[in-house]
């Protein structure tokens, strides 16, 4: 019993000071991702630096944890709640219990469906593919052929990802063409099987830009055992498509700023306080970055 | 998990004769009580907001999945078994009950028809029929196979997660129709329905140990499978129906649970299985069966769930939250052994 007691006592004396009124509420969905570790830091970073209390509790990837967590924020009255939800649609009943205890909510990378939020903070996928688009003009000159694998159909990360560069192509080298269009379902095995008939099919490609990193990885084995050379450009930045643009393998891929989605989301958090929530749903693009390799030719 | 002596903890009295006030007694008495109260004493103290009625209701809400999954778990643990397989369990009744109740849901603009109605009962009855049959068919096999339970549950932790996946191709199902809404989220007489579910099947797992001969045979087996059998106890029918009775439990809170997060997740109550088991033993159940209530089961998911809410108001950072969760498990199972030896 005592034991207890003291174990109890311990683990409540390790937490920092009591947190005062005036907080944000992050509830992310786990920290054992390092993207999502990266997003809190960012979030953690803007909260020094706009002077905000900032409490951050992780789901562990747990739907019902995070329902849990999100109402203990709800209890710790936080100002604004962050929710970077493990699924659009489980954490909205909870979420709808942060509302109408009139707490605005901004979420960030995912949305969540059938509430009303302050704010929605995600990447900007579209900009993302006018990154790979004009990176891919820089790179090929004014004339050539590219092929584009796309996602999954009809997802938003396909349709943004694919608007943009389509748009970026248009723009910076309309004379460059789109000799084909694919769709290899964001997955590698599938970029592999789409792209080796698609070089059966063209004669000539000057570059190739896929809708993700694991198309564009299985796409890269295509081309290696082809032996042509094609510039490939990914997105998302995994590990295996950093390590192939650094091999020189990959041309570039597109990586998403965790740490500014987190950052983003606490300047939306403290307007919020200082003006009240807004009167619609904000919803706030937060630019990607090109990884490329300068070293290579 | 059989180490040590403990025969201490299979006689029911005999031995030397207990004076009338001793603390060993009062400790195994009310000592999870008392535990429960100082920890409530304590964070009143380090939070001003640990004591208000709607954090009170809170935490209620939030215990009530994983208190019912350990009732059920208190059940078969005291029938000298173990049942791993109830956090999959929720995953595969969670998705099978979602994909019937979304039958139910009207087109957008129209009035749902009767048939439309009858939905989301029949989702629920479906998933309390499935937990059940899922608790028979792990039954069966240790029953009449005679596996060891853990094995049996540990095949059925991997093969009822798998039918989760399979059977949504690993993708949630959601929008729910409004009556599943309202039973994780809505409120009877104050107070949310998850908790009045949590205390209705609290009285009926209480009213069954120990106020049936079935109960009575399930403490019976836990203290001596061979005794009861020789005292003609259907030793084999009874630990069938303690399996059948978890397996209803997970769907209970499967139930519940899907309303909680409004969708089938296939990825649901991972880890439910420890939680579960963690309640059961702190609450002061023994692992080797015979001996524990489920009275105590509900203090223990208290004292897990007050501890999880108490960090998250003090703001412990979520890795130290596991360790402390972790220290307060062996800590109660540690004061068990104590007070099991001082009798």
């Amino acid at each position: 019993m005592r034991k207890l007691m003291l174990t109890a006592v311990i683990g409540l004396m390790a937490s920092p000071a009591l947190a005062e009124d005036g907080t944000i509420g992050l509830s992310v969905s786990t920290l054992n991702n390092p993207f999502f570790v990266t997003l809190r830091d960012g979030a953690q970073e803007a909260a020094g630096r706009l002077g905000l209390d900032l409490v951050v509790v992780d789901a562990q990837d747990s739907v019902s944890k995070q329902v849990s967590d999100i109402e203990d924020l709800v209890t710790r009255d936080v100002q604004v709640l962050i929710v970077n939800p493990t699924d659009s649609d489980a954490v909205m009943p909870a979420v709808r219990g942060a509302i109408e205890a009139g707490i605005p909510v901004v979420a960030v990378d995912r949305g969540v469906n059938s509430v009303e939020l302050a704010s929605f903070v995600v990447s900007d996928n579209a900009a993302g593919g006018v990154l790979a688009g004009t990176f891919i003009c820089e790179q090929i000159g004014s004339e050539g052929s590219v092929v584009e694998l796309e996602g999954i159909p009809g997802v938003s990360a396909t349709r943004d990802r694919g608007a943009g560069f389509n748009e970026a192509i248009a723009e910076s080298c309309p004379d460059v063409e789109v000799v084909a269009r694919q769709t290899a379902n964001f997955n590698r095995a599938e970029g592999l099987s789409v792209m080796e008939n698609i070089l059966v099919a063209q004669p000539e490609i000057d570059a190739l830009f896929a809708h993700n990193d694991e198309m564009a990885l299985g796409a890269l084995q295509a081309v290696e055992s082809s032996g042509r050379d094609i510039l490939v450009v990914g997105f998302d930045a995994t590990d295996d498509a950093v390590g192939a643009v650094e091999e020189c393998r990959m041309g570039a891929t597109v990586a998403q700023q965790p740490d500014q989605l987190g950052a983003q989301a606490m300047e939306i958090a403290s307007e919020i306080i200082a003006d009240g929530p807004p009167d619609a749903q904000v919803d706030v693009f937060v630019d990607l970055r090109l990884v490329t390799n300068d070293a290579c030719d | 998990m059989s180490q040590g002596p403990n025969k201490e903890r299979n006689g029911s009295g005999g031995g030397t004769p207990r004076p009338l006030f001793d603390w060993g007694t009062l400790l195994a008495r009310f000592g999870l009580v008392l535990a429960l109260l100082a920890l409530i004493v304590v964070l009143s103290v380090m939070s001003d907001r640990f004591l208000s009625w709607n954090n009170i209701v809170n935490i209620l809400r939030q215990i009530s999945i994983n208190a019912i999954i350990a009732f059920g778990m208190t059940v078969v643990i005291i029938g000298r078994g173990i049942d791993l397989s109830v956090g999959s369990l929720v995953a595969l009744t969670g998705v099978i009950g979602a994909s019937i109740a979304v039958l139910g849901v009207p087109e957008r603009g129209l009035e749902p028809t009767f048939l439309q109605l009858a939905y989301p009962w029949l989702a629920m009855g479906a998933m309390l029929l499935i937990g059940t049959l899922l608790g028979l068919w792990n039954g069966a096999f240790v029953a009449y196979a005679g596996i060891a339970p853990f094995i049996v549950t540990l095949a059925g932790l991997t093969m009822f997660r798998g039918g989760a996946l399979a059977y949504t191709e690993g993708r949630p199902i959601s929008g729910m129709p409004e009556a599943i809404y309202q039973i994780g989220n809505g409120e009877i007489l104050w107070l949310p329905t998850p908790i009045w579910i949590m205390l209705i099947f609290l009285a009926v797992s209480y009213f069954l140990l120990r106020h049936t001969s079935l109960g009575r045979s399930i403490y019976a087996i836990g203290g001596n499978e061979e005794a009861a059998r020789l005292s003609g106890i259907p030793v084999r029918r009874v630990k069938l129906f303690t399996y059948a009775f978890c397996g209803f439990a997970a769907a209970l809170a499967a139930i519940i649970l899907t309303s909680r997060v409004n969708s089938g997740q296939p990825s649901a109550g991972v880890a439910f299985e420890l939680d579960a088991i963690a309640a059961v033993v702190v609450g002061g159940t023994s692992l080797f069966g015979g001996r524990g209530g489920v009275f105590g089961t509900l203090v223990g998911a208290l004292i897990i769930g007050v501890i999880n809410n108490g960090m998250n108001l003090l703001d412990v950072p979520s890795f130290y939250q596991q360790i402390v969760k972790g220290g307060v498990i062996l800590a109660a199972l540690l004061i068990e052994r104590i007070v099991a030896k001082r009798r």
